[in-house]
């Protein structure tokens, strides 16, 4: 026993969970950058790029992100990278991102009216003008709630970024717990702290999700 | 970089990753049945009339929603062993998967009652259906039936989140994997094969699903909603 429960842990925590947000926004930055591109790839007129993408949405949402961790930290450095645990966790959150995002995006954009599209075709605007100044403007305003909500996923599942050593909000609680050993309070206000960056965002997305059902209320864990 | 990939060592220890498989697919089937229900007891609490009953299952939800299930998991294992409620491995990884899943469950749920139309309900009183027929055979039923890919979805995303549980030490097939690949020093090539696993398992599941959907709700298959 290591005492009992004081500002210097709490501090500690606090810590964690800054780098909790830092991952979070650095995943969703590269995941959506990659996430946008393959939702472009999704609506593609190239079949073989439909196709690819598709594979590769299928082969990321099907693999628990623990593994995907473990493959790109483990794994890669096996084959000769050393890969630290922060680029490790950065890099199995984009991926991950990147499918779902992708998955959200398309659905996002494929909802724009038919007519939008048909209309844009009439003005002999090129797919690309088509795109950029008629779908995707439309587009945005659909995908920032479901966009929300998926970031809640992020910052949850940068959780698992603990089991290869990278010091966010949960390893920092397995830290402080190991010193102090008082488990239930430690991940409670653990809990707490990942609730107080959650919860905005859900009631924000909540809030101004549309009524179409764009966004089934399929989160992923 | 030429890297060369051995997966034999790997494979030969094949019954290792069968049990791991079991357990993986132990802790799904058990965290999906008890989770629907859960799920299914919250959806309605969180409709129903009494305030302080709507309110707390609209706290658990929002509580689990909101927090990681890693963090989850080591308070129902660490924190109720230290509060003196020793739980084994299993039915602590169990429980908190249950708990996880009702949570989600809930909320899609009662995302189909809501879209229930009132009309539906007005005509079924006109019909003089009592209140548990009107809730069972106009509300219930008909909410499933049209969540339930949404649903389906959710228990796939279980299978993988099953993952998690090998962080307190269930020996799942994650679980399976730290150990081979601390034996082999095959990572790569372990990881790889368990990646394949997990996809192969999620597709069964898939397969899974629409066919339970095919069998427990023949209405969808006549209206020609069965995907």
């Amino acid at each position: 026993m290591g005492g009992s429960f004081n500002s210097n842990h709490f501090v500690f925590l606090m810590m964690g969970a800054v780098w909790t947000l830092a991952l979070t926004m650095l995943a969703f930055v590269s995941g959506g950058v990659l996430g946008f591109v393959v939702s472009l790839c999704r609506v593609s007129p190239l079949r073989a790029l439909r196709l690819i993408t598709a594979a590769y949405i299928l082969l990321v949402q099907g693999t628990p992100l623990l593994v995907l961790i473990f493959l790109l930290y483990f794994g890669v450095s096996m084959a000769g990278f050393q890969v630290s645990p922060l680029l490790a966790a950065d890099l199995a959150l984009t991926v991950y991102s990147s499918a779902y995002l992708g998955e959200i995006w398309r659905g996002c954009i494929e909802s724009v009216p038919r007519e939008q599209w048909e209309a844009a075709e009439c003005l002999p605007l090129t797919r690309t003008q088509r795109m950029r100044l008629v779908v995707l403007p439309q587009a945005y305003k659909i995908a920032a709630p479901p966009t929300a909500g998926f970031m809640v996923q992020i910052v949850k599942n940068s959780s698992l970024a603990s089991v290869v050593g990278f010091v966010e909000l949960t390893r920092a609680g397995q830290l402080v717990n190991n010193s102090i050993f008082q488990p239930f309070l430690v991940f409670l206000i653990v809990a707490v702290l990942y609730f107080a960056m959650c919860y905005p965002l859900s009631y924000w997305s909540r809030k101004f999700e549309t009524r179409s059902g764009i966004y089934a209320r399929v989160q992923p864990e | 970089m030429s890297y060369q990939f051995e997966f034999a060592d790997v494979l030969e220890q094949w019954p290792l990753f069968l049990k791991g498989i079991r357990l993986t697919v132990q802790l799904s089937a058990l965290a999906v049945v008890f989770g629907f229900v859960v799920g299914l007891l919250t959806a309605i609490g969180r409709r129903s009339d009494t305030p302080w009953l709507a309110w707390s299952c609209g706290a658990y939800v929002e509580a689990i929603r909101n927090t990681p299930l890693l963090v989850q998991i080591f308070i129902v294992y660490f924190g109720f062993a230290a509060l003196g409620w020793k739980v084994s491995v299993f039915s602590a990884a169990t429980a908190a998967l249950i708990i996880n899943l009702g949570a989600y469950t809930c909320e899609i749920v009662r995302a189909g009652m809501d879209s229930i139309n009132k009309g539906q309900i007005e005509a079924a009183e006109c019909l003089a259906l009592t209140k548990l027929q009107i809730y069972r055979y106009v509300i219930l039923v008909p909410a499933l039936e049209k969540v339930f890919p949404a649903l389906a979805s959710q228990f796939v995303l279980l299978v993988l989140a099953s993952s998690v549980t090998s962080q307190i030490g269930a020996e799942d097939l994650t679980a399976v994997a730290s150990r081979i690949q601390s034996e082999t020093f095959r990572s790569f090539e372990t990881y790889i094969t368990v990646a394949i696993i997990y996809i192969v398992l999620s597709y069964l599941a898939r397969v899974l699903f629409w066919a339970v959907g095919l069998i427990v709700f023949k209405r969808r298959r006549r209206l020609g909603l069965a995907f």
